[in-house]
C-alpha cells in the first residue's frame, strides 16, 4: 500500500510539474468538441440531439492521445524495470499509475463536460447525468487504455498503433455512455445505462491490471 | 503404452505432417463446397417472404459463424502458446488471423448485399452489423500489432495477450442481438428451439459451414507451414529442407 501511495503521489508530482500536457488533453477536448457545430450548423435542435455521442467521443479521443505517456517515460529513464523487479505486485502498481493518468486526464474532461454540454443546448438533468456517466466510464476508459499502452511500448509508430487496438475495446462503454445521457434526453431512466456502465468500470478494475502487468512483462525484457 | 503427445509440437515434425493434411482438406472443402452450393442453389426451395434473394444465407451465416470461431481458436492457440510458451501454438493464431478478417468482411459484404433487397439499405448501426464490423477491427488490430514487433516472439506474447482481451468481446458479440434488439432478425437457428426453415435450407447451410471449415484448416495449415519455415531458416531441418528440394530441382 505504501509503494502504491508512493507511486501514485509520483507521477501526480510529475503531472503538476508538467503542467502543459494536462493542458493539451483539455484542450485536445475542448476544440475537438468546438468543430462539430462549426461542421455541422448552431441549430440547437441538432446539436443537443448529438451532443451525448460528441462530447463522449471527444472523451473518449482525449484520453486516449495521452495513453502513449502513460509508460513511455518510465520507460525510457529505466523507472519502469525498477518497477517490475520490485516486490510488490506489478497490476498493484499499475492501478497506481493508471488512477494518476485518470486524475490527471479523465477527471478534468468530466469537471469540464457540463461546460461545453451548455454550448450544445442539453438540459439541466441531461447535463447532470452526463457528467455522471463520466465520472463511472472514464475510468474503464484509462484501465483498458493502459493495456493498449503497454503493448504499444517501444512499438514504431505506437501513437497510431494505440488508437488502433484500443478504440474498439472502448466501444460497450461509449454506447453505455452515451446511451444514458440520449435516455435522460428523452425522459427515460438512465440508470440501466449508469449500472451497466459501472459494472464495465469495475470488471475493467479487476481484470485490465493483470492484463496490463503481463503486457509490460512482455514489452519490457 | 506410451503416448508422446507433444510429439508434432515442433515446427520440425510438424512440417511434414501439415504438408501430408493440406490436401486431405483441400479436397474435402472442394467436395463439400460443391455439395453445398448444388443444394443451396438447385435443391432448396424459394423462400415464401424473401424469394431467391435469401439465398445468400448460405454464404452470409457460414462465414459470420467462421468469423467469430475462428476468432475463439485463435484465441485458444494465443493462450496455449502464452502459457505453455508453445512456437507452434503462436504460429497457428499468426496463421488464422488473416483468414479470420477475410470471413469477417465476406459477412459484412453479403450482410449488405442481402440488406439492401431485404431492409431497403445498405448498412444499419444494428448491433450485429455493428459487432461484426468490431471484430474486424480487433482481426486488424492484432495483425497490425504483431507486425509492427520485430522480434517475432515478443510479437507472439503480445498478439496473444491482445486476442485473449479480445476474446471478451467475442460473448458480447453473440449475445448483443438479446441486448440490443433492433432491425436485425434475429438468430436463424435456436438451440433448443425447432429452426424455422426447411430441412433442405439447413441441411445447405451446415454442409456449407463444414466447408468452410475445411478451408480454413486447410489455409491456415499451407500459412502456418510458410511462417515456420521463415522463423526457423536457420535451423538445421530447414536447410536440409531446402538442399533436398535444390537437388530435386536440379534432377
Amino acid at each position: 500500500m505504501n509503494a502504491w501511495l508512493t507511486v501514485l503521489k509520483r507521477d501526480l508530482l510529475l503531472a503538476f510539474r508538467r503542467r502543459s500536457d494536462v493542458a493539451t488533453t483539455l484542450f485536445f477536448f475542448l476544440i475537438v468538441s468546438s468543430l462539430f457545430p462549426l461542421g455541422i450548423g448552431p441549430e440547437p435542435a441538432v446539436l443537443s440531439s448529438i451532443a451525448p455521442g460528441v462530447l463522449w467521443v471527444a472523451a473518449l479521443l482525449a484520453g486516449m492521445i495521452s495513453l502513449t505517456r502513460l509508460f513511455a517515460a518510465d520507460f525510457a529513464d529505466g523507472s519502469l524495470e525498477q518497477m517490475l523487479l520490485a516486490p510488490q505486485s506489478l497490476a498493484l502498481l499499475v492501478t497506481a499509475k493508471t488512477l494518476a493518468h485518470w486524475l490527471v486526464c479523465g477527471l478534468p474532461v468530466v469537471l469540464l463536460a457540463p461546460l461545453i454540454g451548455l454550448q450544445y443546448a442539453l438540459p439541466n438533468n441531461a447535463l447532470l447525468v452526463l457528467v455522471f456517466s463520466l465520472l463511472l466510464g472514464t475510468p474503464a476508459l484509462s484501465l483498458i487504455g493502459a493495456i493498449g499502452a503497454a503493448l504499444t511500448l517501444g512499438v514504431r509508430g505506437s501513437g497510431l498503433l494505440v488508437a488502433l487496438l484500443v478504440l474498439p475495446l472502448y466501444i460497450p462503454v461509449l454506447i453505455f455512455g452515451a446511451g444514458a445521457v440520449a435516455a435522460s434526453q428523452h425522459g427515460m431512466s438512465a440508470q440501466a445505462h449508469l449500472s451497466l456502465l459501472a459494472a464495465c468500470s469495475l470488471l475493467a478494475l479487476v481484470l485490465a491490471p493483470l492484463a496490463t502487468a503481463a503486457a509490460l512483462r512482455i514489452s519490457v525484457e | 503404452m506410451n503416448i508422446n503427445w507433444f510429439k508434432y509440437s515442433s515446427p520440425q515434425t510438424f512440417y511434414p505432417l501439415a504438408g501430408k493434411m493440406i490436401p486431405w482438406f483441400a479436397w474435402l472443402a472442394a467436395i463439400l463446397a460443391i455439395a453445398g452450393l448444388y443444394i443451396s442453389f438447385a435443391i432448396a426451395p424459394t423462400d415464401f417472404q424473401q424469394g431467391e434473394a435469401y439465398r445468400i444465407i448460405f454464404v452470409h451465416v457460414p462465414a459470420a459463424w467462421m468469423s467469430m470461431v475462428i476468432y475463439i481458436v485463435m484465441a485458444c492457440w494465443a493462450g496455449i502458446g502464452l502459457a505453455l510458451n508453445a512456437r507452434l501454438s503462436a504460429m497457428m493464431a499468426q496463421a488464422l488471423a488473416p483468414t479470420g478478417a477475410v470471413f469477417t468482411l465476406i459477412a459484412l459484404v453479403t450482410g449488405s448485399l442481402w440488406g439492401k433487397p431485404m431492409w431497403g439499405t445498405w448498412w444499419v448501426w444494428d448491433a450485429r452489423l455493428t459487432s461484426e464490423l468490431i471484430l474486424l477491427f480487433l482481426y486488424l488490430g492484432f495483425i497490425a500489432l504483431q507486425a509492427s514487433i520485430d522480434d517475432p516472439r515478443k510479437a507472439d506474447r503480445a498478439g496473444a495477450l491482445l486476442a485473449l482481451v479480445g476474446a471478451v468481446n467475442v460473448p458480447i458479440i453473440y449475445f448483443s442481438v438479446k441486448w440490443w434488439s433492433t432491425l436485425h432478425q434475429g438468430s436463424s437457428i435456436n438451440m433448443g428451439a425447432a429452426p424455422k426453415m426447411a430441412a433442405t435450407m439447413l441441411l445447405g447451410m451446415l454442409i456449407m459451414a463444414l466447408a468452410f471449415w475445411m478451408y480454413t484448416i486447410a489455409v491456415a495449415l499451407m500459412r502456418v507451414r510458410c511462417i515456420m519455415l521463415e522463423r526457423e531458416r536457420s535451423a538445421d531441418w530447414v536447410k536440409e529442407l531446402s538442399l533436398k528440394s535444390a537437388s530435386r530441382g536440379k534432377a
